[in-house]
């Protein structure tokens, strides 16, 4: 029997509360749990306001001061959220690091390229000086770019080249896990494949965990492996890409696909109607049942337990849960 | 019903709701900076009482008085008692009913002149924002000769040459201080005018007239109101300063020239900082106030003025009871 | 192809835009570049039928709607509205056919006034074109384009404020805006780009139905998906040329020029078996300002030879299309 391989990042049961300006506070995070294995490449997908964002920034702590955050992140077995900001801050870029949102736009317009990505590495201490500049030119060849456009300004960069130094600055101090917010959602379709290929070889060659947010379903289908789709706060179904298409076991994964335009495909693409629900109050029942077209006598009152699936699958639905099927028949 | 129930409309659902629909919630609220600003900001609210105080002052006061203010009624310089608890000026007047008088000339011109000055700039910056080109060019050239002439001295020259009347005086600071609230302007008009609703407006056929009164215009009212406030500090100012300086109305009683006429009539050799100081505060008090509505409104205006994520408080951990294993 | 039918036909438009020089340019008298944004691009549409200009980014696709809504002045070629010349009108005579062609924007979040609620929004175009009729009647113009819209009852939604609507809901007033004065034509761009996957096949079934009404419909988009799906005809355009045009499922099925075959390979499919071996180009798409010379997709072209270096080519039926209104603009195929 081959030994499995240790999760290198361990998210459970995280919650992340906001507080609001007039009083009361919004749950944006409802106990997410997941696993992330070496050079794993999983998917984080929903909608806005689902929560996939908070969630990475959460396991980054670059959360705001009016957030408060709980529950359990283990990195490479060891548990880094217990004191908050003093037990993150020393992982941060030097074992995950991120490629935050419109990244891209985000750097100084008055520093060459390669200072910025050179920064992190002496914030952390990693490396100094000839050091850094050589390692900089290494990481710009790694992620696509000649290493003697190091002494450029962003201005000077076409939009894929900045994200792909986004990318290099994420890299900068050699993390194990990279969380990628969006990273394709601006880009022409010819400049998202180049970056999606390249996100791939990085996870292939250096052995690279990744987690990617996004909204779109077919980037995650060509890229992850796995993935989890999130609804409210919550993740209402994760499994390997494959089976989440083929056979999805909840609702909204299914009613999500069938959203999305494909590309050969002939069937009707559906909407799907209402809107989320409010998280600043407490939600009774599933967070998906308003919406829901399968949504039978146990969905509006109890909400669903994470059934587990099978290798690896889980889906929190109802209409999984033999015992709920079973009462009302 | 429950607030996240979705919207069943009659012909389909596929509609997308916000939280108000499903609260039965048919009404409209115009968005508005100004509730905005006075809720979120204790100085805004400080800042209005102050100017509430001082404006109900210059509004009722004058009307309260039996006489002339200036009527003496104690010794030149009288100190502060019992009788008098402000002291009385270097006429033996009391200082109460004169700064009573003084506050309505104060802020009356204070309020007009930054009204001419709101008008003139607000005009200008209105114009050359929306029509550019070679309207702009020469409008903002026009301004930055303005911008360059010093104000005290071009104050001296108009009083000396038009005479030193309250209304040359309006004038005068209305004419010096509207290049900054142009400015101003132009910048906010320039952005608006590239916002895709007045673009679509213009494509649909509107005319010129229609795009500036009702789309861009009150886009920037509440930058020109706030500016205006800011304009009332700073005319108060002006105004204060000519008339210490010599060059206010002579028959006109203000703050400033309260605080002339006690120069002129050797307060300070007397000792009688009573005949300065209380209307310098008068004055101070009302810019202070006038700059704390100002500010929180151009707050709330700009959020991004508002620095949050710098802070060195981080976010909170929270333990959570150890939930029963699911069953 | 010009029928009576045809509700508008645009050909060989060019349109360009200066590139500012700045003073020291002028000093240096540096020549005058321009960007060229749209080099001669003809088509069609049809009442009743929805075509797609589908592209990257500075392909020129906005440049091409701008210019046939008259928001930005082409340089030259025809834009004929229901036989009617547009090029070239002033904008006093541009006016009245203001009224027969309108546009939906990208952002929902910017194309309506904060300050106008959902009523002021539809109505203004009743009041920007003078049409004689009583407020009563104008109030029932109103709710008649919401309910078009889809936005019922329209009770619910007549007095919110943007700010008080989903992104969705925002564009259904816009629309419902655009459909307050009857048009013929509706010119969308990027209409559901911005918008959630599950809120966007309604307003995408929504300009189906308008479509299927009457309504022309030339939409812009970059995403081939979405084109596939609801337009009848798509024309692929790469800097400021159509390389390729056809029905839209044939194109997407069975691409004939080098570039569509690319893009279509790299376009994610939403099955993870059915991932087709993306043919990824090296590079970006050139600056418009410095078009290649010869075939201008040449220099990324992976079955490019020497002779394309010095030939532009024309649109023409391919031989490998299915139908002869498939056409694209190689000359290896």
């Amino acid at each position: 029997m081959s030994a499995v391989p240790q999760p290198i990042l361990r998210v459970e049961d995280l919650h992340i509360w906001f507080d609001l300006a007039g009083g009361g506070e919004l749950h944006a995070v409802q106990g997410v749990t997941f696993e992330l294995k070496p050079g794993e490449r999983m998917g984080l997908v929903g909608e806005s306001g689902c929560g996939k964002t908070t969630t990475i920034l959460g396991i980054m702590g670059l959360l705001p001061p009016s957030a408060s955050i709980a529950g359990r992140i283990e990195l490479e077995g060891e548990e880094i959220l217990a004191k908050g900001e003093e037990s993150i801050a020393p992982h941060r870029w030097n074992d995950i690091a991120m490629v935050f949102q419109g990244a891209m736009n985000a750097f100084n317009p008055v520093q060459r390229i390669g200072d910025q990505i050179a920064e992190p590495m002496e914030l952390h201490g990693t490396a100094t000086g000839k050091t850094a500049k050589a390692q900089v030119r290494e990481l710009l060849e790694l992620v696509g770019i000649a290493g003697s456009r190091a002494d450029r300004y962003p201005h000077e960069f076409s939009g894929g080249m900045r994200q792909r130094a986004a990318i290099a600055l994420a890299l900068a101090c050699q993390p194990k896990v990279l969380l990628a917010d969006e990273p394709t959602t601006a880009l022409d379709v010819m400049v998202q494949a180049q970056i999606l290929e390249l996100l791939l070889r990085l996870t292939r060659d250096l052995g690279l965990s990744l987690i990617l947010v996004t909204h779109d379903l077919p980037v995650v289908a060509q890229l992850c492996d796995r993935a989890a789709v999130m609804y409210a706060g919550e993740i209402v179904e994760m499994g390997d890409t494959q089976t989440l298409y083929h056979d999805p076991r909840h609702p909204y994964t299914r009613m999500l696909f069938a959203a999305t335009p494909d590309l050969l495909g002939d069937d009707d693409v559906l909407s799907i109607p209402g809107a989320p629900p409010r998280l600043d109050h407490e939600i009774v029942g599933c967070p998906f049942q308003p919406r829901c077209d399968s949504a039978f006598e146990p969905c509006p009152t109890v909400h669903p337990r994470t059934i587990e699936l099978g290798a690896g699958r889980e889906a929190m639905c109802h209409l999984n849960d033999p015992t709920a099927t079973e009462a009302v028949s | 019903m429950s607030l996240d129930q979705p919207l069943q409309s009659a012909e389909g659902l596929e509609l997308g709701t916000t939280p108000e629909d499903a609260a039965g919630l048919g009404a409209g609220r115009r968005p508005s900076f100004i509730r905005q600003a006075v809720i979120t900001q204790p100085q805004a609210i400080v800042g209005l009482a102050i100017l509430g105080f001082f404006v109900l002052v210059a509004l009722v006061g004058p009307a309260l008085l039996s006489q002339d203010p200036k009527t003496k009624v104690g010794p030149v310089f009288g100190h502060p008692s019992a009788e008098w608890p402000l002291g009385l000026d270097g006429g033996g007047a009391n200082m109460i009913p004169l700064l009573i008088a003084g506050a309505r000339v104060s802020l009356e011109v204070g309020f007009l002149a930054a009204l001419v000055a709101m008008f003139i700039g607000g005009s200008v910056g209105l114009a050359s924002g929306f029509f550019g080109g070679r309207i702009d060019t020469v409008l903002m050239r026009f301004t930055d000769y303005i911008l360059v002439i010093p104000d005290i001295p071009l104050m001296v020259m108009a009083a000396a040459l038009f005479g030193r009347s309250l209304r040359n005086i309006i004038i005068i600071i209305g004419i010096i201080y509207w290049t900054s609230t142009a400015r101003l302007i132009r910048a906010q008009v320039l952005s608006v005018r590239e916002r895709v609703y007045v673009k679509r407006s213009r494509s649909l056929g509107a005319g010129n007239n229609r795009l500036i009164f009702k789309h861009i215009l009150p886009q920037v009212a509440p930058l020109l109101i706030a500016n205006m406030v800011l304009m009332v500090a700073l005319a108060i100012f002006a105004e204060t300063f000519i008339a210490f300086l010599g060059l206010g109305d002579p028959s006109a009683i203000s703050w400033g020239k309260l605080i002339e006429n006690a120069f002129t009539d050797h307060a300070v050799l007397n000792d009688a900082w009573w005949a300065i100081l209380w209307p310098g505060v008068c004055v101070t008090l009302v810019i202070l106030a006038c700059t704390m509505v100002g500010q929180s409104m151009e707050d709330a205006l700009n959020p991004r003025l508002r620095v949050g994520h710098l802070s060195v408080n981080r976010f909170r951990v929270r333990v959570l009871p150890r939930k029963p294993p699911k069953p | 192809m010009s029928t009576a039918e045809t509700l508008l036909e645009v050909e060989d438009l060019v349109t360009r835009y200066p590139v500012p020089r700045g003073f020291v340019g002028a000093v240096r008298r540096e020549p005058k570049l321009q960007v060229h944004a749209v080099e001669g691009v003809t088509f069609n549409v049809a009442p009743g039928e929805m075509l797609a200009l589908v592209g990257e980014s500075g392909c020129g696709k906005t440049t091409t709607a701008q210019s046939v809504v008259r928001m930005v002045e082409n340089d030259s070629g025809s834009i004929r509205f229901r036989g009617q010349e547009l090029s070239g009108l002033g904008p006093s005579d541009m006016r009245p056919l203001r009224k027969d062609i309108q546009m939906i924007y990208q952002d929902p979040y910017e194309s309506l006034d904060p300050r106008f609620s959902v009523r002021d929004t539809i109505e203004e175009p009743l009041l920007i074109h003078g049409v004689k009729m009583s407020g009563d009647d104008r109030e029932t113009k109103v709710r008649e384009a919401m309910e078009r819209a889809g936005l019922t009852p329209s009770d619910l939604y007549i007095e919110r404020y943007p700010h008080e609507l989903s992104g969705g809901q925002r564009q259904r007033v816009a629309i419902a805006a655009s459909l307050v004065l009857d048009p013929k034509l509706l010119v969308a761009d990027e209409p559901v780009s911005m918008l959630d996957v599950s809120v966007r096949a309604g307003i995408l079934r929504l300009l189906d139905s308008l479509r299927a009404d009457g309504m022309g419909i030339l939409m812009i988009t970059h995403d081939l998906s979405t084109a596939a799906h609801f337009a009848d005809r798509i024309c692929v355009m790469y800097l400021g040329r159509i390389v390729e045009e056809g029905p839209a499922k044939e194109v997407v099925r069975n691409p004939q020029h080098p570039y569509t075959k690319a893009l279509i390979s790299v376009v994610p499919k939403r099955d993870p078996r059915q991932q087709t071996e993306p043919q990824i180009l090296q590079g970006e798409t050139p600056n418009p300002v410095h078009v290649p010379a010869g075939c201008r997709f040449h220099p990324r072209c992976p079955i490019a030879e020497e002779r394309c270096k010095q030939i532009d080519p024309e649109l023409h039926r391919a031989e490998g299309s299915q139908t002869d209104d498939h056409r694209a603009a190689c000359i290896m195929v």
